[in-house]
């Protein structure tokens, strides 16, 4: 799975930096008919968190209504040089994530 | 991966031909997107206002719609933003998504892109720290791209 | 209705001049120029980085990557997409960036076809496609393609399909205009392949001329056929000057 991340290299402490992620995904909604005319199986990225220094500051819970290849864009408060990891699961169970440290000083 | 069409799913496009533009959004709230936004609320009261929910007026497709928003608030452990809801009328479900902040975001601002099917309106609703509910709403025209696939 | 509607309001529309043409990109709102001109939030650029890594992957059973003959795309593909279609010794007519990538995998890496609307071909065309982007498209000289560009130009004028329109009448008579809510743009080719939001992925030029043939009501060719690289051949020429910016995002 292909997925672009931007987050900062560096921040100062207590600066506010914006995350922004595009996950290659389809988002299928299980309400499309294919070309059999059966109901193609939903499979949709469901869950996606971001851990700073392991601990949780953004969490979506998402639905069929997000687009496909879905873009989040979400900030996080830099305090401390640590790693930023994204993490996410789709309809197959597999979690997928991205990690970049975040230097900050 | 689309299909490719075949003479006669073209002629169904063509014939279906779903291009007409909706002047006014639907108005009524539906019954499934209210029952939605009570399981959120709790049935609490929800006061306008300390949301601000930004989507195009006007999108060309509504596969991908920007969608932006963000909630008043100092974020720090006393008094921050839990979670904001975003509910639309006319999709198959009525969730689209739902953001989850901590004092460490910093910020309650967050952005994707949503899927719209047709004109209508996209609600937001936040959940403070303290338990209180604020609101914002705003209507979307979507119209359809010519010539297209199913 | 609406179509007819259309035709008779575009009466006093003319050819554009050389001056006075518009991509697809200038008639878009700003929410999706902004979403294409940001590589974070173009989801074209998803393949452009697939496209990366195949180039750099080798392939076949001679076992060799783009990289191996070709280099850095940086260099030796740049300008490259801005040309196309040229024209191909060993076949003796012209083909397409698909059609040449596919060449290069069966005449050089011994590897099996990929269909041309396959994830990696495509991944691999936006990727080389993206080495132009700000090159003015530049049309290949060789006479040979003369001939093709002129079928081109009869296949963009005649007339098709159960409503009987001719590329021309959308895309140069009403250009500007509206077909329903949608705005008909003047079809240049600058951008593939792109984002389209109601395919929800990437897609060729020639999956957007089945688009506008089904629209017409027409049975379309196939892709990479003769008579779509001819299509091309014209569409590019007559686009000439205008800057690449694959991958493009259209509704």
């Amino acid at each position: 799975m292909v997925a672009m991340v931007n987050i900062p290299e560096t921040a100062a402490p207590g600066e506010i930096v914006e995350v922004k992620i595009l996950i290659s995904h389809p988002m299928e909604t299980g309400f499309r008919t294919g070309a059999d005319g059966k109901l193609v199986p939903r499979n949709i990225i469901h869950d996606f968190r971001c851990l700073y220094g392991g601990t949780e500051v953004f969490r979506a819970e998402i639905f069929p209504a997000i687009a496909a290849n879905p873009f989040l864009g979400f900030f996080l408060r830099a305090v401390e040089t640590a790693e930023v990891e994204l993490l996410w699961t789709d309809e197959t169970g597999e979690e997928h994530s991205e990690r970049r440290t975040l230097t900050v000083g | 991966m689309t299909p490719r069409p075949t003479r006669r799913t073209a002629m169904a496009l063509v014939l279906a031909g779903p291009l007409a533009l909706r002047l006014s959004p639907a108005s009524a709230t539906p019954d499934t997107m209210r029952a939605a936004l009570d399981a959120f609320t709790g049935g609490a009261a929800v006061t306008e206002g300390r949301v601000t929910l930004n989507v195009p007026l006007l999108v060309e497709n509504g596969n991908a719609v920007p969608l932006k928003v963000s909630v008043e608030s100092p974020m720090t452990e006393d008094e921050f933003v839990e979670e904001v809801a975003i509910f639309n009328e006319l999709n198959p479900l009525p969730d689209v998504i739902r953001f989850r902040f901590t004092p460490a975001s910093g910020r309650a601002a967050a952005e994707t892109r949503i899927r719209l099917n047709g004109s209508q309106n996209v609600h937001a609703i936040a959940r403070m720290s303290d338990g209180s509910l604020w609101s914002a709403v705003t209507d979307v025209i979507v119209t359809a791209p010519a010539c297209a696939e199913t | 209705m609406m179509l007819r509607a259309a035709l008779l309001t575009g009466a006093l529309a003319t050819v554009a001049t050389a001056e006075e043409r518009r991509t697809g990109y200038e008639m878009m709102s700003p929410d999706l120029r902004a979403m294409q001109d940001d590589e974070m939030s173009n989801p074209g650029m998803l393949w452009v980085a697939e496209g990366a890594a195949l180039w750099d992957t080798p392939e076949g059973e001679a076992g060799l990557s783009c990289a191996d003959c070709h280099g850095g795309a940086e260099q030796s593909m740049a300008g490259v997409a801005a040309r196309y279609p040229a024209w191909d010794e060993d076949s003796g007519a012209p083909v397409d960036l698909a059609g040449r990538i596919g060449l290069c995998r069966t005449r050089h890496q011994n590897a099996g076809a990929w269909d041309r609307e396959s994830r990696p071909l495509l991944a691999l065309a936006a990727f080389v496609s993206r080495q132009s982007k700000g090159v003015p498209i530049t049309p290949d000289s060789d006479p040979r393609l003369d001939p093709w560009r002129d079928t081109g130009r009869v296949l963009f004028e005649t007339r098709m399909g159960q409503l009987n329109l001719a590329c021309a009448n959308c895309h140069d008579d009403h250009a500007g205009g509206h077909l329903a809510a949608a705005t008909i743009p003047e079809a240049h080719p600058t951008g593939y392949p792109q984002y389209r939001l109601q395919w929800e992925e990437m897609g060729g030029l020639h999956r957007r001329f089945g688009n506008c043939m089904a629209g017409v009501r027409a049975e379309p060719f196939a892709s990479g056929s003769p008579e779509y690289i001819a299509l091309e051949l014209f569409l590019m020429s007559r686009a000439a000057g205008l800057e690449m910016e694959a991958p493009a995002v259209r509704p």
